[in-house]
C-alpha cells in the first residue's frame, strides 16, 4: 500500500481525506505528552490560563521515551498506551489539537470529539522503539523538565511510520479490523 | 556450604537488566518469525516484520528494544545449602537494579508511591520472588514487565461448577478486553488453582518457560493448543487492527485447589517477551 506523506501542523481539509487502515509517515514536528503532562496542562485550561504550548494544528506522540546514550537524539521511543490520556483528550482536541499517535483504543467520548472537530488517531508499533527512533531527528524539552521521561519534548521526525485508527469519519480501524478476521 | 557475595549478585543483576532489555530471546525470535510466515494480514504481516527489525536494532546498537524497560520482576531460587555474605539479598539485588537501568540508559519507570507518584528515580525497588531450594546455586530470573500489558492482566474466582469452560471463556473475555494494549503478538500466561495470589503467580511464572514449549502435563498441552487457537480466531491481530496471530503463545501452570475454590489468573507479556537468567 502507498504511505501517504503528511507534514505538520496539519489542517482540516488533508484529514479529512485520511482513511482508517491507511499507512502515513509523519514530518516536522510532534509534541510528546504523557499521563502526567497531560494532567498539567488540563488543569491550566480548567484555570483559563495559557498552555505551554500552542497546540493549534499539533500532533501530540504519547511516548516517555528512554534515556539517550551518548550520541544519540533521544533513547528507544515507541509509542505508549492512549487510552489513559482518554480523560484529558477531549479539552485538547477542542481546543484544535490535529492529532495524536499512540497505540491502543480510544474512548467513545475521544472518538466523537475526533469526529466533531475534525482530529485523526493513528497508532505507531507499540515496543517497535528502536526502530521509530530512527526517524526522530531532533528532541528538546519544552515544558516540565521535572516530570523526566514524562516531560513534554519537541521532536522533529522525518517519514515517522504510523497507521491511520481513527478518522474524521468515525471509523475505528480496531473494530473493523478485528471484524475482518475473526472466525467466530 | 557455598557462599555467594553480594556484590557479585548486585553485578549479576545489573548486567540482567541490561541483557534483558537489549536482547530479545530466540524462542520470542522464533515465535515471530513462525508468525510472520502464518500471518495472512499484509498489514499485520509489515507489523511483524518490523518488530523482528526493531529486535535486531535493539541488538546490534545495544539499546532497548521498548522504551517501556519495565518493572525489575526478579525470580530467586536459593539453595538452601547457600550462605550470601556481605548484606541482605533484597539490597544486592536492588543495587543490581539501581546500577543496571542507570548505567544501560533503561528507562527508570517506577513511582515510590502508587498514590503520590514521584518516581524514584532509579527504578526501584524490584518486585523479588524467593523460593528455597534444595541446592548450593543461587539462580536469578529477570523478567521486566512493561505497564502496557500488565495493565491487561486479570483475575476471577470461579465457581468450581464452571470448569474448563469456564476457564476458556476468561481468558478468551481477557484478551477480547485487552484488544491491542498489550501489543500483540502477545503470549498469555494463565495460572488455574491454588489461592487468590498463587494463581497470579502461576500466571506470571508460566511467562518464564520458553515461548511455546507445553507444559509437561497433557491435559494441560492440550488446553494450551485450544486456548491459542481460540485466541487467534478473535480476529485481534498484529497490533490489534486485525490477523490471524493475536497470540504466539499460551502457557498454562496449574496448582492444587480448595474445594470450593477455582481461581484463575491472566497475564498478558507483549512481543518484547523478555526474561533472562542467570547462575551463580
Amino acid at each position: 500500500m502507498t504511505k501517504i506523506k503528511l507534514t505538520t501542523p496539519v489542517t482540516d481539509d488533508v484529514l479529512e481525506k485520511l482513511r482508517i487502515g491507511q499507512k502515513v509517515l509523519l514530518n516536522g514536528v510532534l509534541y510528546t505528552g504523557r499521563d502526567a503532562a497531560h494532567k498539567k496542562l488540563v488543569e491550566l485550561l480548567d484555570k483559563g490560563q495559557e498552555l505551554p504550548i500552542n497546540l493549534k494544528g499539533q500532533v501530540i506522540y504519547y511516548v516517555g521515551p528512554s534515556p539517550a546514550k551518548p550520541g544519540q537524539v533521544i533513547g528507544s521511543a515507541g509509542p505508549t498506551t492512549s487510552g489513559r490520556m482518554d480523560v484529558y483528550a477531549p479539552k485538547l482536541i477542542a481546543l484544535g489539537l490535529k492529532g495524536m499517535v499512540g497505540k491502543g483504543k480510544r474512548s467513545p467520548d475521544v472518538i466523537k470529539a475526533i469526529k466533531q472537530y475534525k482530529s485523526v488517531y493513528f497508532a505507531a508499533v507499540g515496543g517497535a522503539a528502536a526502530l521509530i527512533s530512527r526517524s526522530i531527528k531532533k528532541c528538546e524539552v519544552v515544558a516540565y523538565p521535572e516530570l523526566g521521561p514524562e516531560a513534554i519534548h519537541r521532536l522533529e521526525v522525518e517519514d515517522f511510520p504510523v497507521i491511520v485508527v481513527n478518522d474524521t469519519l468515525g471509523g475505528d480501524l480496531y473494530e473493523e479490523g478485528t471484524k475482518i478476521y475473526a472466525t467466530r | 556450604m557455598k557462599s555467594i557475595n553480594t556484590a557479585n549478585i548486585s553485578q549479576a543483576v545489573a548486567k540482567l537488566c541490561k541483557d534483558a532489555n537489549y536482547f530479545l530471546g530466540q524462542d520470542m525470535l522464533d515465535a515471530l518469525q513462525k508468525a510472520y510466515d502464518q500471518e495472512i494480514s499484509l498489514t499485520g504481516k509489515e507489523i511483524i516484520q518490523q518488530i523482528i527489525d526493531n529486535a535486531e536494532i535493539a541488538k546490534s546498537e545495544e539499546v532497548p528494544m521498548c522504551q517501556d524497560t519495565g518493572f525489575a520482576v526478579i525470580f530467586v531460587e536459593l539453595g538452601q545449602e547457600v550462605h550470601i555474605e556481605g548484606g541482605s539479598l533484597e539490597d544486592a539485588i536492588n543495587e543490581g537494579v539501581r546500577r543496571g537501568y542507570t548505567d544501560g540508559y533503561l528507562r527508570k519507570s517506577i513511582v515510590g508511591h502508587p498514590l503520590e507518584r514521584v518516581n524514584t528515580g532509579d527504578n526501584t525497588p524490584a518486585v523479588i520472588h524467593l523460593k528455597l531450594v534444595p541446592g548450593d546455586k543461587l539462580k536469578i530470573t529477570l523478567a521486566p514487565k512493561g505497564g502496557g500489558s500488565e495493565n491487561m492482566s486479570a483475575f476471577k474466582m470461579l465457581k468450581p461448577a464452571e470448569g474448563v469452560e469456564g476457564v476458556k471463556q476468561f481468558v478468551l473475555d481477557t484478551v477480547t478486553a485487552a484488544g491491542p494494549n498489550p501489543c500483540p503478538p502477545i503470549v498469555v500466561g494463565v495460572g488455574i488453582g491454588g489461592t487468590f495470589e498463587k494463581s497470579a503467580l502461576l500466571s506470571k511464572e508460566s511467562l518464564l518457560r520458553s515461548v511455546g514449549t507445553p507444559n509437561p502435563r497433557p491435559e494441560i498441552a492440550e488446553l494450551e493448543r485450544e486456548l491459542l487457537a481460540a485466541v487467534n480466531n478473535l480476529g485481534i491481530g498484529p497490533q490489534g487492527l486485525g490477523g490471524r496471530i493475536t497470540a504466539v503463545a499460551v502457557h498454562v501452570e496449574i496448582y492444587p485447589a480448595h474445594i470450593a475454590s477455582l481461581p484463575v489468573a491472566v497475564n498478558l507479556n507483549c512481543h518484547a517477551s523478555r526474561h533472562k537468567e542467570v547462575i551463580l
